[in-house]
């Protein structure tokens, strides 16, 4: 007996609010991407939930997934980030509003 | 209210609120760290659920590899905290008002839901079992997702690499 289904999804869903938050309002690449990471870890903790609510091992296997995908996105991101700083000397997201 | 769900709700406002402290953090590197106290609170959780092998891959994945990643990335930039003034007034509080009206929807919505006051019962997924289901049902997938890990791997070589003819003049005073 742990505690009612709705408890883990309002749980997730806060962790998933703060992670948009933290995309939407800083202005800093690199926390955009820490965003992203929050995000993915809220779908993470719902799966798991649910996985548990139904008795299955689907959703874990899908956290599996998760993981890979998280890994390929932050090193790829960083990569990307480092590039721009590169090129400008800045990780402003401002700095970057020209399609050129 | 068993031990478990006493674990729950300390776990649960653990992660939010280290989750809360580091979006707020205008220092990068406390933000990172505390994260990764957010990171080992779902690890907890994951393993509280019944999935002790994917709460040893949180630890090892999110708070060993990607935020070790975050941190050399913040640590080699040497980045100024340049001070972030918030948006004015006028602009982010429509935006926050709707937010807030959105989470009173959302809870009520779960509230309302019969399916979500079923009891969750404890359950353990032991990583023998979970591996042979994973290889046994999913392996498509495992071959598909060591594809795209090799190709973001040689994608971040590619980005990563200093090429002869860019311009450094600008970017010298980083030296990544």
């Amino acid at each position: 007996m742990i505690v009612p289904f709705g408890h883990v999804l309002i749980l997730a869903g806060l962790l998933f609010l703060l992670g948009m938050v933290c995309v939407v309002v800083r202005r800093s690449l690199i926390l955009i991407l820490l965003g992203v990471e929050i995000m993915l870890n809220a779908a993470a903790i719902l799966l798991v939930g649910s996985s548990l609510l139904w008795q299955q091992l689907e959703g874990q296997s899908i956290v599996l997934f998760i993981f890979a995908i998280a890994g390929a996105e932050v090193s790829v991101g960083l990569a990307l980030i480092v590039w721009a700083y590169r090129q400008t000397g800045s990780v402003d997201p401002r700095d970057f509003n020209l399609l050129k | 209210m068993t031990i478990y769900s006493i674990i729950f709700y300390l776990l649960a406002l653990l992660i939010l609120g280290s989750t809360a402290v580091a979006i707020t953090r205008r220092n990068l590197i406390h933000a990172v760290i505390y994260l990764i106290f957010s990171f080992f609170g779902s690890a907890m959780l994951f393993y509280l659920f019944g999935a002790p092998f994917l709460a040893i891959l949180e630890v090892i994945i999110y708070a060993g590899a990607i935020m070790v990643l975050f941190l050399f990335i913040v640590i080699m930039m040497k980045l100024k905290t340049a001070e972030e003034q918030l948006f004015p007034l006028s602009q982010w509080l429509p935006a926050a008002i709707i937010g807030l009206v959105y989470i009173g929807i959302g809870v009520g919505l779960v509230i309302a839901e019969p399916g979500s006051k079923v009891i969750l019962k404890t359950a353990k997924a032991d990583p023998d079992i979970f591996g042979l289901y994973i290889f046994q049902k999913h392996w498509l997938s495992i071959e598909i997702v060591s594809l795209l890990l090799l190709v973001a791997l040689i994608g971040a070589l590619v980005l990563g690499r200093r090429s002869k003819k860019a311009p450094a003049a600008k970017a010298s005073e980083g030296e990544l």
